[in-house]
């Protein structure tokens, strides 16, 4: 192709949860500029007001068939945090958070290989890398419903998900995760057979993933540890690290920005994975300042003013000629930030993740290994909260609960951090805010014409002679893990 | 078209959309077990032509698809939506323009639907609107046949498909993934009828039964002791809101997840398969009551024998289910009277 396009607009991007549009300028053979649009506008927010309180618990986890749990979470801490002020955030006995935790794991893990192996690997398969030497391979295994990788992907996954029908009693949209634990007490029969399950997956995962115990795996502190384990080695996330390796993905869809986490799996003493911020920039890890969360609206098919979740409620509105989206720029303290399983692992400080970071940013690549290290860590983490449940002490404490006040509910999806922000009157809600993870990544420009993360990401990726649709550029999308309908809900 | 029992001549070739939903339903047909969900529509001689998170195809190539779709040079023998079609604001269908085009989703799902041998509504955004449709309906969200109860929806009162069948309403929220398996195999071997689907055109083979059929609480409701809390293991009718007894579907006796339902999850049935679920007019996990009776009991009982029944039923409530139903976990175990002192 001599005359190369100058504007090129790829959509529907399909292998992302929900709908995307992405515009592109190109300038040669690179990405010059991008702009992000979510296509699809719901008004979860808008719905939720004036509904009795309990209702978020049943509205809140349909903004999102993927991550609905995650939405539930959310919900739940959001009703409970409604108390008076000065007064102790009244946690749910242990057993709830166990169980809540398990939900919520298996949902992420199952999202995190439901990413991998359906949505970023297909992309390895397509025609365009026809002519690399490791195309075949990758073909036969990874291609659309048709690897053979789909074939054993799909019962694993559907095996793991199936604590959720002891657990919870149906996924997605689930009831059971309430503000004071969850309504599913667990019998030590019910224990046994959680354990059982979920050793499926671990065999799954060590067999076929990984081909190594998950604790060798999770011991991996630096990228050419990585690299040297991967060598020679089968399994799924060694033959990602090969090709990543050929593609340099390490160097591709690169940020340095503000990488944030709310804080996920709580625990007696504090959360599994922390809340706080690490700075890419410089290296540094410090606390979040929640409140300097906003939501910039100037790009966006809003009106009214953005502003803090806690009082701003901004309304559809498609008269702005400088909109481009219906996702609204959440930013912190005015700066730009991007959400993740690799900004969790910053956060909380794993060594392989800040070295890959150290070296190159944040990739394609820094982000796919942290979902995939994640997984390693998170199912170690659920053996031990299945041994702690004590089938005798209570699941939930149900007395009740403020009907009047404000409050948040922060939690991590599997793409990244999650919140809610009410305000309840009389037991009904009268203010309902959600900032999505995919909202912070894929956020258009603010007021300052700041791009957002994977506009920032964009720029410089390469384009192959000939291409319409730049596979690069499908990596780094997708390298987000975006949810959507989570997005703009 | 039909074909010969069990062995349909060439692949039956799907088209799948998503408009105004979450993407739920996609996620539960991906638990599909026994066998999984690629095997099921090798089975079922079902080719993906495409489906936005599982296709290869992007962009300009998946346009591609489905403007041939669109206008009947790529023939489609099964078209699912799912995700409620979005007529807002004010009609022009702008709240979901679909990606890569600038136009309303709505014109492509329409234009598809028009050539396609079948269609299905997969869930009930896409079968009534759903959860889109809550709150006021800003959105203007509708299904492709119904608007909530009404007939219409975005292709008309009265619409057949090619096939000669009306739009196929696998109503939940979300679908089991038996429930469209079910479908596309009865489909696949030609024996999908208009016999085969209830009034909503939702297919028998799981709105046959009631929620209510099979569940682990039928002892307790036999006998009123119900539970008082979510998580409580009586029945949840009389304070919790449970439309067990008027929902249409095979929760219960067709296991979500393995081995799950909401009743076993420790919460109502709030009837998630039937259109206007999303506006109970009232809070989902509470049960509206007149004079302490609840209303909205089981629609083919008349009321003043349900009350009388419920009374004396009260009166003769075992201690074990008496005592059990308003906790998390049993008290009283059923014992063998046979063993000494028990
Ligand atoms: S809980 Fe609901 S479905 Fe179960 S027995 Fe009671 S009314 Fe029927
Ligand atoms: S039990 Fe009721 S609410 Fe739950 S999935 Fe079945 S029909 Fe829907």
């Amino acid at each position: 192709m001599s005359e190369k396009p100058s504007r090129l607009i790829l959509g529907p991007f399909n292998r992302v949860e929900g709908d995307l549009e992405v515009r592109l300028d190109i300038a040669g053979d690179h990405v010059e500029g991008a702009r992000v649009t979510s296509p699809l506008y719901r008004g979860f927010e808008a719905m939720l007001v004036g509904r009795p309180a309990a209702d978020a618990l049943t509205y809140a986890p349909r903004i999102c068939g993927i991550c609905s749990v995650s939405q539930s979470v959310a919900a739940a801490r959001a009703l409970a945090g409604v108390r008076p002020a000065g007064l102790e955030r009244r946690l749910p006995p242990a057993n709830g958070q166990h169980a809540i935790n398990l939900v919520h794991a298996v949902e992420n893990i199952a999202d995190h290989i439901t990413h991998f192996y359906l949505f970023f690997m297909p992309d390895f398969a397509r025609a365009t890398y026809a002519g690399e030497p490791w195309h075949e391979a990758a073909a036969g295994r990874f291609t659309a419903l048709k690897g053979s990788a789909a074939t054993q992907i799909l019962p694993a996954r559907a095996g793991l998900m199936n604590m959720m029908g002891v657990l919870a009693g149906k996924w997605p949209h689930t009831l059971s995760i309430q503000p004071g634990g969850s309504t599913r007490a667990i019998t030590r029969a019910e224990q046994a057979r959680l354990r059982l399950m979920l050793a499926g997956f671990r065999s799954f995962c060590e067999n076929t993933l990984f081909a190594a115990p998950l604790e060798a795996v999770a011991a991996i502190s630096s990228r050419e540890a990585l690299y040297d384990w991967a060598q020679g080695r089968g399994g799924d996330f060694a033959h990602f690290l090969k090709i990543a390796q050929r593609l340099d993905l390490a160097r591709s869809g690169v940020t340095r920005l503000r990488h944030i986490a709310f804080g996920a799996y709580a625990g007696g003493d504090g959360p599994l994975f922390p809340r706080g911020m690490f700075d890419a920039g410089i290296g540094a890890a410090g606390p979040l300042p929640i409140g300097a969360i906003t939501e910039d609206v100037s790009h966006a098919w809003y009106a009214g003013e953005g502003g803090a979740p806690r009082h701003a409620a901004p309304t559809p509105d498609m008269s702005n000629p400088d909109a481009y989206s219906w996702c609204k720029a959440p930013r912190l303290g005015g700066n730009v930030a991007e959400v993740g399983a690799l900004s969790r692992q910053l956060v909380a400080g794993h060594p392989l993740l800040r070295d890959y970071v150290a070296r190159d940013g944040a990739s394609v690549e820094a982000r796919v290994v942290a979902r995939v290290i994640e997984v390693a860590l998170v199912v170690m983490a659920m053996e031990h909260w299945i041994a702690a449940i004590d089938p005798a002490a209570p699941f939930q404490d149900t007395r009740p609960r403020l009907d009047t006040g404000d409050a948040m509910g922060l939690t991590e999806a599997a793409r990244g951090s999650l919140g809610h922000w009410l305000r309840l009157d009389g037991g009904r809600i009268s203010h309902y805010q959600i900032i999505a993870p995919t909202t912070w990544n894929f956020s258009p420009r603010d007021a300052q014409g700041v791009p957002g993360p994977l506009e920032q990401a964009l720029v410089g990726a390469p384009i192959r002679a000939g291409e319409t649709e730049p596979v690069s550029v499908q990596h780094i999308v997708r390298s987000f893990d975006p949810c959507m309908v989570c997005t703009v809900h | 078209m039909t074909y010969p029992a069990g062995t349909p001549t060439r692949p039956l070739r799907l088209i799948w959309l998503q408009s105004g939903g979450c993407g739920g339903c996609t996620l539960s047909l991906l638990g599909q077990q026994e066998p999984d969900l690629v095997t099921a529509l090798r089975a079922a001689h079902v080719e993906v032509l495409w489906h936005p998170s599982l296709s290869e195809a992007t962009g300009a190539e998946a346009r591609a698809i489905l403007d041939a779709a669109a206008d009947g040079t790529q023939p489609v023998d099964i078209l699912c939506l799912e995700g409620s079609v979005i007529h807002g604001p004010n009609g022009t269908g702008g709240f979901h323009l679909m990606a890569g085009t600038g136009r309303p989703m709505r014109d492509m799902i329409g234009a598809i639907a028009a050539h396609a041998t079948h269609i299905i509504a997969v869930g009930s955004c896409a079968a009534f609107g759903g959860i889109t449709a809550g709150g006021g309906n800003a959105v203007e969200a509708g299904g492709l046949a119904y608007n909530g109860t009404r007939a219409g929806g975005l292709l008309g009162a009265g619409f057949r498909a090619r096939g000669g069948l009306p739009v196929i309403n696998i109503a939940g929220c979300p679908i089991h993934p038996g429930w469209f398996v079910d479908t596309i195999l009865q489909l696949a071997g030609g024996t999908l009828s208009a016999a085969d689907l209830d009034e909503w055109e939702r297919p028998l083979a799981y709105t046959s039964q009631l929620v209510h059929h099979g569940c682990a609480r039928n002892e307790y409701y036999e006998f009123k002791a119900s539970a008082e809390e979510l998580g409580d293991l009586g029945c949840m009718m009389e304070n919790l809101g449970c439309k067990g007894t008027q929902a249409r579907a095979d929760c219960n006796t067709r296991a979500w997840n393995g081995s799950g339902s909401c009743l076993t999850g420790g919460y109502p049935c709030i009837n998630c398969t039937a259109p206007g679920f999303e506006e109970p007019g009232h809070s989902f996990s509470a049960t509206p009551k007149i004079s302490g009776i609840p209303i909205g009991l089981p629609t083919d009982m008349p009321k003043a024998w349900f009350v009388a029944l419920a009374s004396l039923s009260k009166a003769a409530t075992p201690r074990r289910l008496k005592e059990n139903a308003a906790r998390p976990t049993p008290a009283i175990l059923p014992r063998d009277r046979r063993k000494e002192g028990a």
